[in-house]
């Protein structure tokens, strides 16, 4: 009886799932839609946009405006196309992804599993930093990176958004491990492991959900930033964003849509890539910390 | 002095002193539960001794050495939790094998304790498994095989038994138990169902806010409470509790309480100790175990002292071996545990046989023993 009843719960009349999936599947296009244009628009010769058509197929599939915004495009003063800058980008990001990942994690792993006087204070602390506005923090940033001397290069926006993301990981850790038993850590404690015997053996190879979390959100953010960027590098070590803008807002000569819209692509794939990738542990990984806490 | 020294230890938050003085002396072999109920300090004692908390004044010793300020892994002790405790990324025999790694202990030899202990434990099949993978049972097991492999001097056990189902808990228990014969281990085990303590223990300590109310055999602790807390904590169903008027009859000291019809009943008391003079004429707190009360033909053929005690019966409860009676004494409900076929009707009275001699006394004001 209860199991006839449920299956007629799920089996929704069959008109009705149609509607939703034709709903869903429109709301899904329409989403798509400005990538889709920008995909048709940098495979197409330039002609054929100041033709008038932009939302055409191409007539002539090329790859040529591809290949000119990745290496010949004209970025600031340098015929350089958007590789190195791209290059810039990597090399910022992945380095200050996995150090404030794991200062993070230590924090976390610190916060709810060593009691100190104190703890929620500074926890407190670390919480305010998410919430300061990029704005406050350039003029007394600048002057850090001007003493340490890594001012306009790409170590100093390493510096920067490793700092800037301590707040937001230290979080997550921090209310992921609240949920962790301390038993374990207790027991392993028992057994002999030291501090971070401890952290590597027991807490980190059980903390997948939220470090995916953790990298989606500082990649996405360290890879997208602008500000910092533009204010802290300059020329040659600017990264992917500082770059783009000045590939697209260049004042001089013709203005090639198709080139623009595929540097745009090329920027934002990266990130795309990591959601693709990751994308399934990050709602998990979120919920999962947020159960307890 | 024995093999595991509790000497006058004390543990306060702050100022909130949570264990008072606690004096315990375990030889070794032996198997000392904590019994208590939530908050009583049990857990708190236990986590003293494995070095998990701070003591507060008084010392630990295991075989003689201080244990205050020593990490908890150079105690030589091995400690099972409440929830397991297995690490989720290890699998079976990596957990059991971590702590001898952490120690130094070269593979080989690691491997070969491993094996042993699985052996023991009948794990071997379940060696290369993840602990999601195992059975609430399944788990329990490989906890233990965790503390037995490093072979400590004393084993801690943090209430192992609560989070399995009730049958596959008594099948755990006797196992705990043949282990502990067998391996002749020391074991200091936390629990709140004194059923575990009763029938696991060599020695019983009964802990209520943060005091060692009595610390003895499981017989003396069930037959000679120390004061009204451990009888009624102790047993199930609960000890009867009556509020009696100690009075002399016919030369003869007895106790005094009414029936369910409000008449006087009297039991007679011959084992009477000096003590109980001082409190003739006085209102006392008589205990008395289910099992004392029964229909005249259940009692127990030994006893000296067996009273009649007619009395109108309230509801009767079979539950397979026993039937449970109450009936009403002083205006409160008394049970009684009979045999299973013991013919007794709801309603209807019933002479019902009292063994004094498993009788004991309160002070109504104390509730200290009088004896």
């Amino acid at each position: 009886m209860a199991a006839a009843s449920t299956e007629n719960a799920m089996r929704s009349s069959g008109f009705a799932r149609v509607l939703i999936y034709l709903i869903l599947i429109l709301f899904a296009l329409f989403y798509l839609l400005p990538f889709g244009i920008m995909l048709i628009n940098s495979l197409k010769p330039l002609s054929e946009i100041t033709g008038g058509n932009m939302i055409a197929l191409p007539r002539d599939w090329t790859i040529a405006p591809w290949l000119s915004a990745w290496s010949t495009a004209q970025i600031g003063v340098e015929p350089t196309g958007l590789r190195p800058y791209f290059i810039n980008s990597i090399v910022m990001a992945v380095p200050a992804v996995l150090l404030s990942t794991i200062v993070g994690a230590l924090n976390g792993y610190v916060l709810t599993k060593w009691h100190f006087r104190g703890a929620t204070i500074i926890f407190g602390l670390l919480l305010f930093s998410c919430f300061i506005p990029f704005q406050i923090v350039l003029i007394p940033m600048a002057r850090i990176l001007g003493i340490l001397d890594i001012a306009g290069t790409t170590p100093g926006l390493i510096l920067v958004h490793f700092v800037y993301g301590i707040g937001f990981t230290t979080l997550y850790f921090r209310n992921y491990y609240a949920a962790f038993p301390t038993e374990l850590v207790r027991a392993a404690q028992i057994d002999g492991a030291g501090f971070f015997q401890i952290f590597w053996r027991i807490m980190l190879p059980s903390s997948g959900p939220i470090i995916a979390v953790s990298f989606i959100w500082q990649f996405t953010n360290i890879w997208n930033d602008f500000l910092f960027g533009a204010s802290f590098a300059s020329g040659g070590g600017a990264p992917m964003t500082v770059a783009l803008n000045n590939l697209v807002n260049s004042s001089t000569g013709v203005r090639e849509y198709n080139v623009h819209f595929a540097g745009a692509i090329m920027a934002a794939a990266p990130t795309l890539l990591v959601y693709i990738v990751a994308g399934r542990y990050f709602v998990r990984g979120l919920m999962a910390g947020s159960v307890k806490g | 002095m024995g093999f595991l020294d509790i000497n006058n230890v004390t543990k306060s938050y702050g100022a909130v002193e949570v264990l008072h003085k606690v004096d315990i002396s375990v030889e070794e072999g032996e198997f000392l539960v904590l019994v208590g109920p939530s908050g009583c300090g049990k857990s708190t004692l236990l986590n003293m001794i494995a070095g998990l908390e701070g003591i507060s004044s008084g010392e630990i010793k295991i075989k003689d050495r201080v244990m205050n300020g020593v990490h908890p892994s150079r105690r030589n002790i091995a400690m099972v939790f409440q929830s397991y405790a297995l690490y989720p990324n290890m699998t079976v025999g990596q957990n059991i094998t971590f702590g001898l790694e952490m120690h130094g202990t070269p593979k080989p030899e690691r491997d070969k304790a491993m094996a042993d202990v699985a052996k023991l434990l009948q794990i071997e099949n379940l060696l290369t498994r993840k602990p999601g993978q195992l059975s609430g049972g399944q788990r329990q097991r490989v906890a233990m095989g965790r503390a037995l492999v490093r072979n400590p001097d004393v084993f801690l056990f943090d209430e192992p038994l609560s989070n399995l189902d009730a049958k596959l808990r008594v099948d755990m228990r006797t196992e705990i138990k043949k282990l502990h014969q067998k391996l002749g281990t020391t074991i200091v085990y936390v629990t709140h169902d004194q059923i575990e303590a009763m029938t696991l223990s060599t020695r019983i300590a009964v802990m209520y806010n943060g005091y060692v109310q009595q610390l003895g055999t499981p017989k003396e602790i069930y037959d000679n409470p120390a004061n009204l807390f451990v009888a009624t904590f102790m047993g199930s169903p609960a000890m009867n509790v009556l509020t009696v008027r100690l009075e002399d009859r016919n030369g003869a000291l007895h106790a005094l309480t009414t029936g369910a019809d409000g008449q006087e009943r009297a039991l007679r008391i011959d084992n009477a100790s000096a003590a109980y003079a001082a409190y003739k004429g006085r209102e006392v707190i008589l205990g008395i175990r289910p099992e004392a009360i029964t229909d005249p033909e259940g009692a127990d053929r030994n006893a000296r002292n067996i009273q009649a005690l007619t009395n109108t019966v309230g509801v009767t409860e079979p539950a397979g071996a026993d039937t449970f009676v109450t009936m009403t004494l002083a205006g409160k409900d008394c049970i009684a545990r009979m045999r299973a076929d013991a013919d007794v009707r709801s309603g209807q009275p019933f002479d019902f046989a009292v063994n004094m001699d498993k009788a004991v006394l309160f002070d109504p004001k104390t509730e200290d023993r009088i004896a």
